[in-house]
């Protein structure tokens, strides 16, 4: 599905899907994010942590590349965010549900596969992944707010993207919904896509591979989620916050340190720190 | 893959637009009630004659302006332009796309608009109806320019709004409806003849009396679809894929 372009970003980065390197950015003159530093593995679901107004929406746009940014280097896919070739590979979800309320499900989801120049089939192919079949020929505007962020997020899933940014994608969903798309996730990043998916409700983050813990603009922890569980000594991550905070120095292990971590915590997360903390 | 993706978003435009009735009310019907209107207020006096080709360029080109405007704004409140523009959405597909959808609609407001003047009203029409049509349709299309060339501004509906009277307002006053242009004091004479809908109003008063020959129409055409072309390049220059 996704040879030859797999292929080739393999060879220009092996680790990182992203990579963002002293970034400043400033929204109506408030710093918003002060020098960040990060780094996102690919193929992996990376969480992205803190509470509101934390910057994690002012980061997410930078990396996609519609955020005016002050100074700072941020690479995607081993090129430049924003660059026109990655406005195919990398797909954006915003908190609102982009869509038009004005036009079908399937009509919605044509015209921006149009845009993005994928497959006729593929429309089909992302109203099933997103269990939209029902609902296909109804206005966006007339579904629940739930449905519409699914369309907007199958809209992110038209040509198979190689990293999805996802700004709080679970927000208001009811939890059997938000296991089934946490499980769509998990199928995604199986499939060789790289995750980066926000949100403020700290035990959704157990089903991440990778923890960026933010506040005020700065991480708390850019970790495995082993790693931020172990380096606070708590099962739990609304704890582990609080102790880092407490701690006053972040928990960051980048990547290639902690890549045997990153291993380790998918093979042991699920089974068995997930039954222990499912308090 | 340019056409492409103008054509999509000039079809996409059209279909929201098809799902809305009063939309479709407001740029269809709307023109020729208040040209109707006017035309009734000046029942029982010449008045009509004059100022009819006028309200032919008037209320199409309100009308037009307004609706462009605000639904391309509503792009950009709805998040929808954030998206186009982090996919391989080009700033000249986006605007020529919504140029092209609201240009089709203004063909068919125009010849609803001419024709119920013409023949409901009673407006008579000297010179060739085909050329008054012409100009119709541009002073339309004038229209769309400016409210995408507004919209690119606004922030809000009603920033949109605050530009009716900064944009479109002086170049009623000034347009010669309310006194033909060349008895304006020098000074506002001299702002007059830089206004598009000037253009608009000069060439339909002289189709409609058959004043000025077809060479002297087409000039004016010529320098309003200057307008148009210039709004439309401006604008999609202001349109930034990254904001603050």
């Amino acid at each position: 599905m996704m040879n030859s372009s797999d292929a080739a970003t393999g060879a220009a980065s092996p680790a990182a899907a992203i990579i963002v390197e002293d970034l400043h950015v400033r929204r109506a003159k408030i710093r918003v994010l002060d020098g960040l530093s990060l780094a996102v593995p690919k193929g992996r679901i990376v969480g992205l942590l803190g509470p509101s107004g934390s910057g994690k929406t002012t980061l997410m746009r930078s990396i996609v590349g519609v955020q005016v940014v002050q100074s700072g280097r941020i690479e995607v896919l081993g090129l430049p965010a924003g660059s026109r070739e990655l406005r195919r590979r990398v797909a954006y979800v915003t908190q609102q549900a982009s869509v038009y309320d004005d036009l079908t499900v399937r009509q919605n989801l044509g015209y921006f596969r149009r845009v993005l120049g994928a497959e006729a089939s593929d429309v089909d192919r992302v109203i099933e992944r997103t269990d939209l079949g029902s609902v296909a020929n109804r206005l966006a505007g007339t579904l629940s707010g739930g449905q519409r962020g699914r369309v907007s997020l199958a809209a992110a899933l038209l040509g198979t993207p190689e990293v999805l940014v996802l700004d709080e994608p679970t927000v208001g969903l009811d939890p059997v919904l938000r296991v089934e798309l946490w499980g769509l996730f998990r199928t995604l990043a199986d499939e060789g896509a790289t995750l980066l998916v926000s949100s403020h409700v700290m035990d959704e983050a157990k089903r991440c591979d990778r923890l960026l813990l933010m506040r005020d603009g700065e991480l708390l922890a850019d970790d495995s989620v082993r790693g931020v569980l172990e380096v606070t000594g708590t099962d739990d991550v609304e704890t582990a916050f609080l102790r880092l905070i407490d701690r006053g120095t972040p928990d960051l292990r980048p990547i290639d340190e902690s890549a045997r971590f990153a291993q380790a915590a998918e093979s042991t997360a699920d089974p068995d720190s997930g039954s222990e903390a499912a308090r | 893959m340019t056409l492409v993706r103008t054509f999509s978003t000039a079809g996409r435009v059209l279909t929201q637009i098809r799902h809305d009735p009063r939309t479709v009310g407001l740029l269809l019907v709307v023109p020729s009630l208040l040209i109707g209107l006017v035309a009734w207020i000046f029942t029982d006096t010449d008045v009509f004659a004059t100022i009819g080709p006028a309200m032919i360029a008037l209320f199409p080109f309100i009308v037009m302006f307004l609706v462009t405007s605000i639904a391309t704004l509503r792009e950009r409140r709805s998040g929808t332009l954030e998206r186009l523009f982090s996919m391989p959405m080009g700033k000249g597909d986006f605007i020529l796309g919504y140029a092209l959808a609201f240009g089709f609609l203004a063909i068919f407001q125009t010849a609803i608009a001419v024709s119920f003047a013409v023949f409901v009203c009673g407006l008579e029409i000297e010179g060739s109806i085909w050329l008054l049509f012409a100009v119709a349709v541009s002073d339309a299309l004038l229209g769309t320019a400016l409210g995408l060339l507004a919209s690119a501004f606004a922030r809000t509906e009603f920033q949109v709004v605050q530009f009716m009277p900064v944009l479109v307002f002086p170049q009623i006053l000034l347009g010669g409806i309310f006194l033909p242009t060349d008895q304006l004091p020098e000074g506002l004479e001299a702002i007059s003849e830089w206004l598009p809908l000037t253009f608009a109003i000069d060439a339909l008063t002289a189709v409609a009396d058959g004043s000025e020959d077809a060479e002297w129409i087409l000039s004016k055409i010529l320098v309003i679809a200057a307008w148009i072309v210039g709004s439309i390049v401006v604008g999609s220059i202001t349109l930034r894929r990254r904001t603050p």
